[in-house]
Protein backbone atom coordinates (compact mmCIF):
# COMPACT_ATOMS: atom_id res chain seq x y z
CA UNK A 1 0.00 0.00 0.00
CA UNK A 2 2.81 2.67 1.04
CA UNK A 3 4.66 1.94 -1.93
CA UNK A 4 2.06 2.76 -4.02
CA UNK A 5 1.67 6.23 -2.53
CA UNK A 6 5.34 6.58 -3.01
CA UNK A 7 6.17 5.56 -6.52
CA UNK A 8 2.52 6.31 -8.55
CA UNK A 9 2.20 4.40 -12.10
CA UNK A 10 4.64 1.83 -10.72
CA UNK A 11 3.22 -1.46 -10.92
CA UNK A 12 3.93 -3.55 -7.83
CA UNK A 13 5.67 -6.60 -10.37
CA UNK A 14 8.49 -4.00 -11.64
CA UNK A 15 11.20 -3.35 -9.08
CA UNK A 16 11.81 0.03 -10.86
CA UNK A 17 10.42 2.21 -13.16
CA UNK A 18 13.49 1.87 -15.52
CA UNK A 19 12.37 -1.57 -15.66
CA UNK A 20 8.96 -0.99 -16.17
CA UNK A 21 9.67 1.11 -19.02
CA UNK A 22 12.24 -1.50 -20.66
CA UNK A 23 9.42 -4.05 -20.39
CA UNK A 24 7.08 -1.93 -21.64
CA UNK A 25 9.29 -0.94 -24.71
CA UNK A 26 10.05 -4.70 -25.84
CA UNK A 27 6.60 -5.88 -25.36
CA UNK A 28 5.86 -3.39 -27.79
CA UNK A 29 8.67 -4.02 -29.82
CA UNK A 30 7.70 -7.73 -30.11
CA UNK A 31 3.98 -6.39 -31.42
CA UNK A 32 5.92 -4.04 -33.80
CA UNK A 33 7.72 -7.01 -35.01
CA UNK A 34 4.47 -8.76 -35.44
CA UNK A 35 3.01 -6.00 -37.23
CA UNK A 36 6.19 -6.61 -39.75
CA UNK A 37 5.20 -9.82 -40.59
CA UNK A 38 1.29 -8.95 -40.84
CA UNK A 39 2.03 -6.00 -43.48
CA UNK A 40 4.92 -8.48 -44.88
CA UNK A 41 2.53 -10.62 -45.93
CA UNK A 42 1.37 -8.40 -48.48
CA UNK A 43 4.82 -7.03 -49.60
CA UNK A 44 5.26 -10.40 -50.71
CA UNK A 45 2.35 -10.74 -52.73
CA UNK A 46 3.84 -7.38 -54.37
CA UNK A 47 6.61 -8.92 -55.16
CA UNK A 48 5.25 -12.02 -56.58
CA UNK A 49 2.54 -10.13 -58.71
CA UNK A 50 5.31 -7.71 -59.75
CA UNK A 51 8.07 -10.14 -61.04
CA UNK A 52 5.49 -11.59 -62.45
CA UNK A 53 4.29 -8.95 -64.31
CA UNK A 54 6.82 -5.74 -64.38
CA UNK A 55 5.74 -3.85 -67.45
CA UNK A 56 2.12 -4.18 -66.73
CA UNK A 57 2.88 -3.21 -63.11
CA UNK A 58 5.03 0.22 -64.58
CA UNK A 59 1.27 1.14 -66.64
CA UNK A 60 -1.10 0.94 -63.85
CA UNK A 61 1.00 2.59 -60.91
CA UNK A 62 1.35 5.27 -63.53
CA UNK A 63 -2.13 5.73 -62.96
CA UNK A 64 -1.65 6.69 -59.42
CA UNK A 65 -1.95 10.62 -58.43
CA UNK A 66 1.93 11.11 -57.77
CA UNK A 67 1.40 14.16 -56.17
CA UNK A 68 -1.51 13.04 -53.64
CA UNK A 69 1.07 10.32 -52.57
CA UNK A 70 3.90 12.33 -52.65
CA UNK A 71 2.43 15.33 -50.44
CA UNK A 72 0.80 12.31 -48.30
CA UNK A 73 4.60 11.21 -47.41
CA UNK A 74 5.40 14.80 -46.36
CA UNK A 75 2.45 14.98 -44.19
CA UNK A 76 3.33 11.33 -41.99
CA UNK A 77 6.99 12.17 -41.81
CA UNK A 78 5.88 15.90 -40.45
CA UNK A 79 3.65 13.46 -38.22
CA UNK A 80 6.41 11.43 -36.85
CA UNK A 81 8.74 14.35 -35.87
CA UNK A 82 5.69 15.80 -34.17
CA UNK A 83 5.29 12.40 -32.40
CA UNK A 84 8.98 11.98 -31.33
CA UNK A 85 8.94 15.47 -29.74
CA UNK A 86 5.38 14.40 -27.69
CA UNK A 87 7.59 11.59 -26.34
CA UNK A 88 10.32 13.53 -25.89
CA UNK A 89 8.18 16.29 -23.88
CA UNK A 90 6.66 13.01 -21.95
CA UNK A 91 9.59 12.60 -21.12
CA UNK A 92 10.23 15.99 -19.57
CA UNK A 93 6.76 15.71 -17.81
CA UNK A 94 5.38 18.83 -19.89
CA UNK A 95 2.00 18.65 -20.08
CA UNK A 96 0.63 21.05 -22.15
CA UNK A 97 3.35 20.40 -24.58
CA UNK A 98 2.50 16.83 -24.93
CA UNK A 99 -1.10 17.50 -25.11
CA UNK A 100 -0.73 19.96 -28.17
CA UNK A 101 1.67 17.68 -30.02
CA UNK A 102 -0.34 14.97 -29.94
CA UNK A 103 -3.01 17.00 -31.44
CA UNK A 104 -0.70 18.10 -34.40
CA UNK A 105 0.04 14.61 -34.58
CA UNK A 106 -3.86 13.83 -34.75
CA UNK A 107 -4.67 16.57 -37.32
CA UNK A 108 -1.88 15.47 -39.31
CA UNK A 109 -2.95 11.59 -39.66
CA UNK A 110 -6.59 13.42 -40.27
CA UNK A 111 -4.70 15.09 -43.15
CA UNK A 112 -3.51 12.08 -44.42
CA UNK A 113 -6.55 9.77 -44.23
CA UNK A 114 -8.30 12.71 -45.99
CA UNK A 115 -5.91 13.22 -48.93
CA UNK A 116 -6.16 9.27 -49.19
CA UNK A 117 -10.29 9.02 -49.33
CA UNK A 118 -9.83 11.88 -52.27
CA UNK A 119 -7.24 9.18 -53.60
CA UNK A 120 -9.60 6.54 -53.28
CA UNK A 121 -12.38 8.43 -54.79
CA UNK A 122 -10.78 9.41 -58.04
CA UNK A 123 -10.05 5.40 -58.72
CA UNK A 124 -13.70 4.73 -57.88
CA UNK A 125 -14.53 7.38 -60.76
CA UNK A 126 -11.80 6.05 -63.10
CA UNK A 127 -13.03 2.29 -63.29
CA UNK A 128 -9.54 1.51 -61.19
CA UNK A 129 -11.37 -0.60 -58.56
CA UNK A 130 -11.00 -4.04 -58.78
CA UNK A 131 -13.76 -5.95 -59.93
CA UNK A 132 -16.84 -5.77 -62.63
CA UNK A 133 -16.52 -2.21 -63.74
CA UNK A 134 -12.26 -2.05 -64.21
CA UNK A 135 -11.12 -0.96 -67.05
CA UNK A 136 -7.52 0.67 -67.27
CA UNK A 137 -7.73 3.12 -70.06
CA UNK A 138 -4.31 3.15 -72.31
CA UNK A 139 -3.41 6.22 -74.81
CA UNK A 140 -1.48 5.00 -77.77
CA UNK A 141 1.64 5.67 -76.01
CA UNK A 142 1.29 3.40 -73.31
CA UNK A 143 -0.19 0.74 -75.56
CA UNK A 144 2.85 1.20 -77.95
CA UNK A 145 4.87 0.64 -75.20
CA UNK A 146 3.55 -2.48 -73.94
CA UNK A 147 3.59 -4.02 -77.41
CA UNK A 148 7.41 -3.18 -77.85
CA UNK A 149 8.11 -5.43 -74.94
CA UNK A 150 5.73 -8.14 -76.22
CA UNK A 151 2.22 -7.38 -75.05
CA UNK A 152 -0.42 -7.50 -76.79
CA UNK A 153 -3.05 -9.19 -75.17
CA UNK A 154 -5.61 -6.76 -73.91
CA UNK A 155 -7.25 -9.27 -71.69
CA UNK A 156 -4.44 -9.79 -70.12
CA UNK A 157 -3.56 -6.29 -69.24
CA UNK A 158 -6.88 -5.38 -67.60
CA UNK A 159 -6.57 -9.04 -65.72
CA UNK A 160 -2.76 -7.92 -63.91
CA UNK A 161 -3.55 -4.52 -63.74
CA UNK A 162 -6.71 -5.42 -61.63
CA UNK A 163 -3.99 -7.12 -60.04
CA UNK A 164 -1.67 -4.00 -59.14
CA UNK A 165 -4.72 -2.18 -57.84
CA UNK A 166 -6.02 -4.96 -55.44
CA UNK A 167 -2.38 -5.01 -54.43
CA UNK A 168 -2.77 -1.29 -54.01
CA UNK A 169 -6.10 -1.37 -52.24
CA UNK A 170 -5.01 -3.89 -49.77
CA UNK A 171 -1.72 -2.23 -48.85
CA UNK A 172 -3.06 1.50 -48.60
CA UNK A 173 -6.22 -0.23 -47.31
CA UNK A 174 -4.47 -1.81 -44.26
CA UNK A 175 -2.14 1.43 -43.86
CA UNK A 176 -5.24 3.24 -43.55
CA UNK A 177 -6.60 1.38 -40.87
CA UNK A 178 -3.89 1.58 -39.25
CA UNK A 179 -3.69 5.19 -39.30
CA UNK A 180 -7.57 5.49 -38.20
CA UNK A 181 -6.64 3.10 -35.14
CA UNK A 182 -3.66 5.15 -34.17
CA UNK A 183 -5.92 8.81 -34.27
CA UNK A 184 -8.34 6.60 -31.85
CA UNK A 185 -5.48 6.16 -29.25
CA UNK A 186 -4.27 9.45 -29.56
CA UNK A 187 -8.02 10.02 -28.35
CA UNK A 188 -7.11 7.81 -25.53
CA UNK A 189 -3.52 9.65 -24.86
CA UNK A 190 -4.60 13.26 -24.82
CA UNK A 191 -6.90 13.28 -21.55
CA UNK A 192 -4.00 11.10 -19.71
CA UNK A 193 -1.38 13.34 -20.70
CA UNK A 194 -3.95 16.99 -19.96
CA UNK A 195 -3.88 15.44 -16.08
CA UNK A 196 -0.49 15.25 -16.49
CA UNK A 197 0.40 11.55 -15.13
CA UNK A 198 3.44 11.32 -17.50
CA UNK A 199 6.98 12.32 -16.27
CA UNK A 200 10.35 10.95 -16.91
CA UNK A 201 9.52 7.85 -15.01
CA UNK A 202 6.60 7.42 -16.38
CA UNK A 203 5.48 7.55 -20.05
CA UNK A 204 5.57 4.12 -21.68
CA UNK A 205 1.69 4.67 -23.01
CA UNK A 206 3.55 7.98 -25.15
CA UNK A 207 6.62 5.71 -25.77
CA UNK A 208 4.99 2.62 -26.33
CA UNK A 209 2.30 4.37 -29.17
CA UNK A 210 5.10 6.43 -30.25
CA UNK A 211 6.95 3.30 -31.56
CA UNK A 212 3.57 2.30 -32.75
CA UNK A 213 2.76 5.64 -35.02
CA UNK A 214 6.61 5.45 -36.31
CA UNK A 215 5.95 2.06 -37.66
CA UNK A 216 2.83 3.07 -39.86
CA UNK A 217 5.16 5.59 -40.77
CA UNK A 218 7.71 3.22 -42.30
CA UNK A 219 5.49 1.04 -44.06
CA UNK A 220 4.45 4.28 -46.29
CA UNK A 221 8.06 4.64 -46.34
CA UNK A 222 8.23 1.72 -48.27
CA UNK A 223 4.78 1.64 -50.32
CA UNK A 224 5.16 5.42 -51.88
CA UNK A 225 7.95 4.07 -54.02
CA UNK A 226 6.79 0.59 -54.74
CA UNK A 227 3.06 1.94 -55.61
CA UNK A 228 3.64 5.31 -56.93
CA UNK A 229 6.77 5.74 -58.75
CA UNK A 230 7.22 2.90 -61.11
CA UNK A 231 7.01 3.22 -64.78
CA UNK A 232 7.49 7.19 -64.42
CA UNK A 233 11.22 6.29 -65.67
CA UNK A 234 10.02 5.30 -69.00
CA UNK A 235 10.83 7.58 -72.14
CA UNK A 236 13.04 9.46 -69.52
CA UNK B 1 10.10 -4.66 -1.45
CA UNK B 2 10.76 -1.49 0.91
CA UNK B 3 10.14 2.02 0.06
CA UNK B 4 13.99 2.43 0.47
CA UNK B 5 13.89 0.30 -2.72
CA UNK B 6 11.72 2.00 -4.22
CA UNK B 7 13.12 5.69 -3.04
CA UNK B 8 16.34 3.87 -4.69
CA UNK B 9 15.37 2.70 -7.81
CA UNK B 10 13.85 6.27 -8.55
CA UNK B 11 16.89 8.26 -7.70
CA UNK B 12 18.77 5.48 -10.47
CA UNK B 13 15.68 5.94 -13.34
CA UNK B 14 17.09 7.77 -15.60
CA UNK B 15 15.83 8.05 -19.07
CA UNK B 16 18.04 9.83 -22.46
CA UNK B 17 16.59 12.59 -24.01
CA UNK B 18 17.34 13.69 -27.58
CA UNK B 19 18.28 17.06 -28.34
CA UNK B 20 15.72 19.04 -30.08
CA UNK B 21 18.27 19.33 -32.95
CA UNK B 22 18.54 15.41 -33.34
CA UNK B 23 14.38 15.16 -34.31
CA UNK B 24 14.92 18.27 -36.81
CA UNK B 25 18.32 17.02 -38.26
CA UNK B 26 16.20 13.41 -38.75
CA UNK B 27 13.07 15.45 -40.40
CA UNK B 28 14.84 17.35 -43.00
CA UNK B 29 17.12 13.92 -43.70
CA UNK B 30 13.64 11.65 -44.40
CA UNK B 31 11.89 15.27 -46.28
CA UNK B 32 15.17 15.34 -49.03
CA UNK B 33 15.49 11.42 -48.78
CA UNK B 34 11.41 11.71 -50.13
CA UNK B 35 12.46 14.18 -52.95
CA UNK B 36 15.91 12.42 -54.42
CA UNK B 37 13.42 9.24 -54.39
CA UNK B 38 10.71 11.10 -56.65
CA UNK B 39 13.30 12.68 -58.43
CA UNK B 40 15.41 9.48 -59.19
CA UNK B 41 12.00 7.51 -60.33
CA UNK B 42 11.63 10.02 -63.37
CA UNK B 43 15.32 9.31 -64.45
CA UNK B 44 16.16 6.04 -65.93
CA UNK B 45 19.00 4.24 -65.05
CA UNK B 46 18.01 0.83 -65.93
CA UNK B 47 15.34 -1.16 -64.33
CA UNK B 48 17.27 -2.13 -61.86
CA UNK B 49 19.29 0.34 -60.85
CA UNK B 50 16.48 2.75 -60.60
CA UNK B 51 15.00 -0.42 -58.22
CA UNK B 52 18.06 -0.76 -56.04
CA UNK B 53 17.90 3.36 -55.88
CA UNK B 54 14.23 3.33 -54.69
CA UNK B 55 15.01 0.36 -52.02
CA UNK B 56 18.24 1.85 -50.80
CA UNK B 57 16.53 5.18 -49.92
CA UNK B 58 13.63 3.34 -48.48
CA UNK B 59 15.76 1.75 -46.11
CA UNK B 60 17.89 4.30 -45.47
CA UNK B 61 14.84 6.37 -44.30
CA UNK B 62 13.30 3.45 -42.37
CA UNK B 63 16.29 3.18 -40.75
CA UNK B 64 16.93 6.75 -39.40
CA UNK B 65 12.91 6.52 -38.11
CA UNK B 66 13.66 3.11 -36.45
CA UNK B 67 17.29 4.68 -34.71
CA UNK B 68 16.65 8.17 -33.69
CA UNK B 69 12.45 8.54 -33.68
CA UNK B 70 12.01 5.29 -32.09
CA UNK B 71 15.04 5.32 -29.74
CA UNK B 72 16.38 1.90 -30.86
CA UNK B 73 20.21 3.65 -30.39
CA UNK B 74 19.66 4.12 -27.19
CA UNK B 75 17.68 0.63 -26.39
CA UNK B 76 18.46 -2.13 -24.46
CA UNK B 77 20.24 -5.29 -26.26
CA UNK B 78 16.88 -7.31 -26.25
CA UNK B 79 15.03 -4.62 -27.63
CA UNK B 80 18.15 -4.51 -30.43
CA UNK B 81 17.22 -8.13 -31.22
CA UNK B 82 13.79 -7.60 -31.47
CA UNK B 83 14.79 -5.31 -34.19
CA UNK B 84 16.74 -7.38 -36.18
CA UNK B 85 14.99 -10.54 -36.41
CA UNK B 86 12.13 -8.70 -37.19
CA UNK B 87 13.70 -7.66 -40.23
CA UNK B 88 15.33 -11.41 -40.41
CA UNK B 89 12.09 -13.09 -40.58
CA UNK B 90 10.83 -10.70 -42.90
CA UNK B 91 14.22 -11.36 -45.46
CA UNK B 92 13.15 -15.15 -44.80
CA UNK B 93 9.85 -14.93 -45.98
CA UNK B 94 10.91 -13.19 -49.00
CA UNK B 95 13.52 -15.42 -49.66
CA UNK B 96 11.34 -18.61 -50.03
CA UNK B 97 8.64 -17.55 -51.59
CA UNK B 98 10.60 -15.95 -53.72
CA UNK B 99 13.01 -19.46 -54.23
CA UNK B 100 9.34 -21.00 -54.96
CA UNK B 101 8.31 -18.39 -57.68
CA UNK B 102 11.87 -18.27 -59.39
CA UNK B 103 11.96 -22.05 -59.66
CA UNK B 104 8.78 -22.83 -61.21
CA UNK B 105 8.99 -20.21 -63.45
CA UNK B 106 6.64 -17.49 -64.57
CA UNK B 107 2.89 -18.84 -64.57
CA UNK B 108 -0.55 -18.13 -65.47
CA UNK B 109 -2.66 -18.49 -62.21
CA UNK B 110 -4.78 -15.12 -63.12
CA UNK B 111 -5.68 -13.94 -66.05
Amino acid sequence: MSSSAHAPNLAHHFESYEQQRESASLGMWLFVAQEIMFFGGLFTAYLVYRINNPEIFKMASSELNIYQGGINTAVLILSSLTMALAVREAQLGRSKRIVALLVATFILGGVFVGIKYFEYSAKFEHHLVPGEHFDLHLNAEELAYLEKVGITDQAKIQSRAQMFFSIYFAMTGLHALHMLVGMALIIWLIPKAWRGVFNADYHNPVECFGLYWHFVDIVWIFLFPLLYLLGRNIGA
Amino acid sequence: MSSEAHADSHAHSSVHVESLGVYFAIFGALIILTGITAWVAFHDYGQALNDLIAIGIAVTKASLVVLFFMHVRHSTKVVKMVVVSGVVWLLVLFAFVLGDVFARGPYSVIG
